[in-house]
């Protein structure tokens, strides 16, 4: 049962084949087992069952609210929850529950779903490996798939049993682990610069980026107001279908929602292509791709156009200034955001009380990690007026650049861009840690990260569970592991013919 | 400040303290002297400067004072810029604030409506383009009582810039030398306000009150057109007197409502203007002129005597009267501003440029709030001149005093007495009253129609006028006066008036 798409799922709950509390018993017992995959910081038991119970009375009087309706769902951990803790991985918020929910959070209970618990993350939503918080990093449960396992006893004899552990990728990993051991059926996570699909990729679910605008932030602790959006995690495409229904539309709590009003779809059960045109933007082939990555995306290209889309190679130029202009911005944005983390009002305060200015600079040393201060740093030395213009303003033009590689792009006829999501397949941990947080931040948004900047939506998708026999993939890959091809478009032109 | 009233007087000095002393309506040969760089308003008077220059004892130097002003508004509404929770003055602590004033995790501003319709409102009063695009912006500082870490306000592009405000300034002794001035203004902006701290010193502790943290603030900017404390509080008094009329801010300066922060230089006139300081927190008219006043010969004092003026922010002791240092900082400040991510450019509309088919409840449109402006106080005063011939520096005094228009006006509705015997009995008999008695004109025991009714008594000459004036005595609480009032009635009514019932109607009309 846990193994069903969420659509499969709400029809067996409504058929009566389940009910939601033996449902999320079921989900809580393999939360129990999984628990060496770290996903979850909070395990919201007493609140699960009880929002099982009102569903079952629910189904009972047969008014359910909806597909959702005592579906499991569980909620990345920089989302505000209001009586359950919300701790962004951070000292900083430990022990900080919020008095109110974030709008997404609202709208997924108001549809009667069940929320697990919530899952970890880097602190602060930094990082792409999901190794650097407070309560330690997240296994990627593929670390424990029968591939994996057997291929490391081949490797390495005498090695720890569990040592060689795969990381999940970040900085979702907790929702995106979440979704792949199947302790849930969706997940929400969020994303800056990559941090949904990536970790999407290397857990071998899908994650999906909505257009900025598209769905409230408001609750969303926020790492880039003008990059950030939440991101949804399924174990399918159709599934992340049914939660972006439920979710996006104006919020007049969020004045960057956008205004117009957000027509509900659901996706052709069967997708025709022969109609689409799929771009390949050159210069993704990236030196650092590892080969497995690049044969599976010629791959993926190839099935399209034998399903008759037609497949073009396009341009978009400045997609090597991206990177680095993401920084200057993020880490701007970054310093802002978390200046009012003082300890006065809520979260972590130090002991000393010398005087306003020593508590304030105690209190965010203990609070945040090397990572997080890094990046306040480097920020305000961007916000300097003596820089401003050089850093913060130069990048502001580029990003303007780089969103117009996009916007001239789909101008020209294509629907959708086919790209890799990561460079390689997930890597042990102990590989991962090798490099500090900003290096690898660098390497693994580098296909992610250039359209937060442009606003377009994304989805990391195993597109060939939809196309064919996905095994006819997997097996004639080399990997074991899932890796996925990105997809970005304007997803709605795709869904709706 | 004492012990430097002292040296200025040793020294010989030609002018002394005019500007200082309550009298400074009537400043006469005070030291600092006019630039004629700015514009001035045109006035019937003729320009005659204000205060006479000095001439030092060195070389016959004259010296020009630079005054610019940053005055802060708080805009009356019912809820702050940005979020939902209510304006009220003194309310229990920390009892009107929201998850976004307390700058809770992912809480997000959301633009309050009736504040930009109030900044539209103040820039088209006081003559200012209105910018149909704006943006709002961060201003990054560390300081308990911001609990964001920044505020947001609009650096780069306000709401509203370039317009003027006309004032009027006394220039000689008698109340009928005024000349017209105008301070232009810089821009407005719409930003928030921050909560209270309150120092604790026995506990070394600091309290702090969010309840004014994000309440919305209307920054009005003034150009350095003034020269000295009297030009300041009088632009100040007339910029009050115009949002009091437009409703947009109450403009109580003792209720924190209305803070005015002061620029101040000094140079030699034809030489380029000196170092600045600033002095903030001003929350009195008369000490925001004594203020200026003071920090302008401070700064004269210092210059003569070789030392150099420090770009710096002084605060304004009232007790000492003098003005000090304040921040202790190492150089200046770096806001790091930046541009607020959360909230979409402020657009703005008039009806050629208002889309079709736009919603009236999501847009806003210029000259729709131009053709509801309230009259301002420059029209009404005009009005009172014309309608009523009375001169103009008593349609002033009529307008500076809270309530005392009003009054006035009801009076006229009610009596058949001259206008002009009104203006006169309000503004001098009445009004002196109150004055006397330290009563607002709403405290009055006097109503309009008791005064109307003694007015038109004494028109019918049924009373004199120094038994109209016992009545005021009356009033005043000299319960014999009303003896003199029932024989003089008597008198009137040639003996003939009972002089019990002539008490009873007397007592019941004098008390109501």
């Amino acid at each position: 049962m846990l193994g069903r798409t969420l659509r499969e799922v709400s029809t067996a709950l409504k058929q009566g084949h389940i009910t939601p509390t033996e449902l999320c018993q079921k989900c809580l017992s393999l939360i129990k087992k999984t628990k060496f995959l770290n996903a979850y910081i909070t395990v919201s038991e007493e609140v699960a069952l009880k929002q099982a119970e009102e569903s079952e009375k629910r189904y009972k009087k047969g008014h359910s609210l909806g597909d959702l309706d005592g579906i499991p769902v569980a909620v990345k951990d920089n989302f505000s929850t209001s009586s359950i803790e919300t701790t962004c991985a951070s000292n900083m918020l430990k022990g900080y529950v919020p008095p109110y929910n974030a709008t997404v959070v609202q709208k997924l209970l108001d549809k009667g779903a069940v929320l697990m618990g919530k899952t970890n993350l880097d602190e602060f939503a930094m990082g792409s490996g999901s190794t650097d918080g407070v309560f330690g990093p997240v296994k990627n449960p593929w670390s424990y798939s029968k591939q994996y396992r057997e291929k490391r006893k081949q490797k390495a004899h005498g090695e720890n049993e569990d040592s060689n552990w795969l990381i999940t990728g970040g900085s979702s990993g907790g929702s995106a682990a979440a979704v792949a051991a199947f302790t849930c059926f969706a997940a929400l996570g969020s994303d800056t610069g990559g941090s949904t699909r990536n970790p999407a990729a290397h857990c071998g679910v899908v994650g999906f980026k909505p257009s900025y605008g598209l769905v409230s932030r408001h609750g969303l602790i926020p790492l880039v107001n003008s990059m950030d959006v939440p991101g949804i995690l399924t174990r399918c495409v159709d599934d992340a279908a049914i939660v972006l229904g439920m979710l996006a539309g104006h919020d007049p709590k969020d004045s960057t929602t956008i205004q117009d009003p957000v027509k509900p779809f659901t996706l052709p059960t069967s997708a025709d292509v022969n109609k689409l045109c799929i771009g390949i933007p050159k210069e993704y082939l990236a030196p650092e791709l590892s080969s497995e990555v690049r044969s599976f995306w010629s791959k993926a290209a190839n099935l399209f156009e034998s399903e008759g889309a037609k497949v073009i190679e396009v341009s978009l130029p400045h997609t090597s200034y991206s990177i680095v202009c993401y920084h200057v911005l993020c880490t701007s944005e970054v310093a802002s955001n978390m200046a009012r983390f003082d300890g006065l009002e809520y979260g972590h305060r130090c002991d000393i009380n010398v005087s306003t200015e020593a508590m304030y600079a105690a209190t965010r040393r203990e609070g945040f990690n090397d990572v997080v201060r890094g990046r306040i740093l480097s920020g305000n030395f961007f916000l300097l007026k003596e820089n401003y213009e050089n850093y913060f303003i130069k990048a502001q033009k580029v990003r303007r650049l780089i969103a117009n590689d996009f916007v001239n792009v789909f101008n020209s006829g294509v629907d959708v861009l086919l790209t890799p999501t990561t460079l390689s397949e997930a890597v042990p941990y102990l590989e991962f840690i090798k490099e500090d947080n900003r290096t690898r931040s660098a390497q693994d948004d580098i296909f992610t990260q250039a359209v937060n900047m442009a606003g377009e939506n994304l989805t990391s998708a195993i597109p060939e569970p939809h196309a064919k026999e996905p095994e006819q993939l997997h097996v004639t890959s080399f990997s074991y592991l899932p890796m996925t091809n990105e997809l970005a478009g304007i997803i709605e032109t795709f869904v709706v013919t | 400040m004492a012990a430097l009233m002292l040296r200025w007087s040793c020294l010989g000095k030609r002018w002394v303290l005019a500007c200082i002393d309550g009298g400074s309506r009537h400043g006469r040969g005070a030291a600092i002297g006019l630039t004629s760089r700015r514009k001035r308003g045109q006035s019937s008077v003729a320009q005659q400067p204000l205060i006479a220059v000095q001439k030092s004892r060195k070389g016959e130097h004259e010296w020009a004072a630079v005054v610019g002003l940053e005055i802060h508004a708080q805009i009356s509404s019912n809820s702050k810029l940005f979020s939902g929770s209510q304006v009220h003055f003194a309310a229990p602590p920390n009892s009107l604030v929201s998850f976004f004033d307390a700058s809770l995790p992912g809480t997000l501003p959301v633009l309050n409506r009736r504040c930009v319709e109030a900044a539209v409102m103040t820039g088209l009063a006081l003559n200012c383009r209105i910018n149909k695009k704006s943006l709002f912006d961060r201003k990054h500082y560390f300081y308990a009582d911001l609990p964001a870490g920044y505020q947001i306000t609009q650096q780069r592009l306000p709401i509203a810039v370039n317009g003027s405000l006309a004032y009027s300034v006394s220039v000689g002794k008698k109340p009928s030398q005024v000349s017209t001035r105008t301070v232009r203004i810089k821009q407005i902006q719409l930003e928030q306000d921050s909560g209270k701290s309150l120092h604790d010193e026995p506990r070394s502790q600091t309290l702090i009150d969010l309840n004014r943290a994000g309440v919305g603030l209307l920054e009005v900017v003034l150009e350095p057109d003034m020269s000295c404390g009297e030009e300041a509080a009088s632009a100040v008094r007339e910029l009050q007197l115009i949002l009091q009329a437009l409703g947009t801010s109450q403009a109580n300066m003792a209720e924190g409502q209305l803070r005015v922060d002061a620029n101040i230089s000094v140079h030699h006139p034809g030489e380029p203007l000196g170092v600045r300081t600033e002095v903030k927190n001003l929350n009195s008219a008369r000490f925001l002129a004594k203020a200026i006043d003071f920090e302008i010969k401070r700064q004269i004092h210092e210059l003569e005597n070789g030392r150099k003026i420090l770009n710096e922010t002084r605060s304004f002791d009232d007790k000492l009267g003098c003005t000090m240092p304040m921040r202790d900082k190492e150089g200046k400040q770096d806001y790091r501003f930046m541009p607020e991510p959360n909230l979409p450019p402020l657009l703005l509309y008039d009806t050629a440029s208002l889309p079709p088919g736009a919603d009236p409840q999501q847009v806003i449109n210029i000259d729709w709030i131009r053709e509801r402006l309230p009259e301002l106080p420059g029209k009404t005063r005009e009005k009172l001149i014309q309608q009523y011939g009375m001169l103009p520096e008593h349609s002033f005094t009529l307008l500076n005093e809270v309530g005392l228009l009003e009054f006035f006006q009801n009076v006229i509705k009610e009596t058949r007495a001259e206008p002009k015997k009104v203006t006169s009995w309000v503004l001098n008999i009445f009004l002196g009253f109150l004055k006397q008695q330290n009563l607002a004109v709403n405290e009055s025991p006097v109503t309009p129609s008791a005064l109307a009714e003694l007015l038109n008594l004494l028109d019918r000459k049924a009373i004199s006028s120094s038994a109209a004036r016992q009545v005021m005595d009356m009033k005043r609480g000299n319960p014999r006066a009303i003896n003199k009032l029932i024989g003089l009635v008597r008198k009137a009514t040639l003996s003939r008036a009972d002089p019990t019932v002539i008490k009873e109607i007397l007592e019941r009309k004098l008390s109501s």
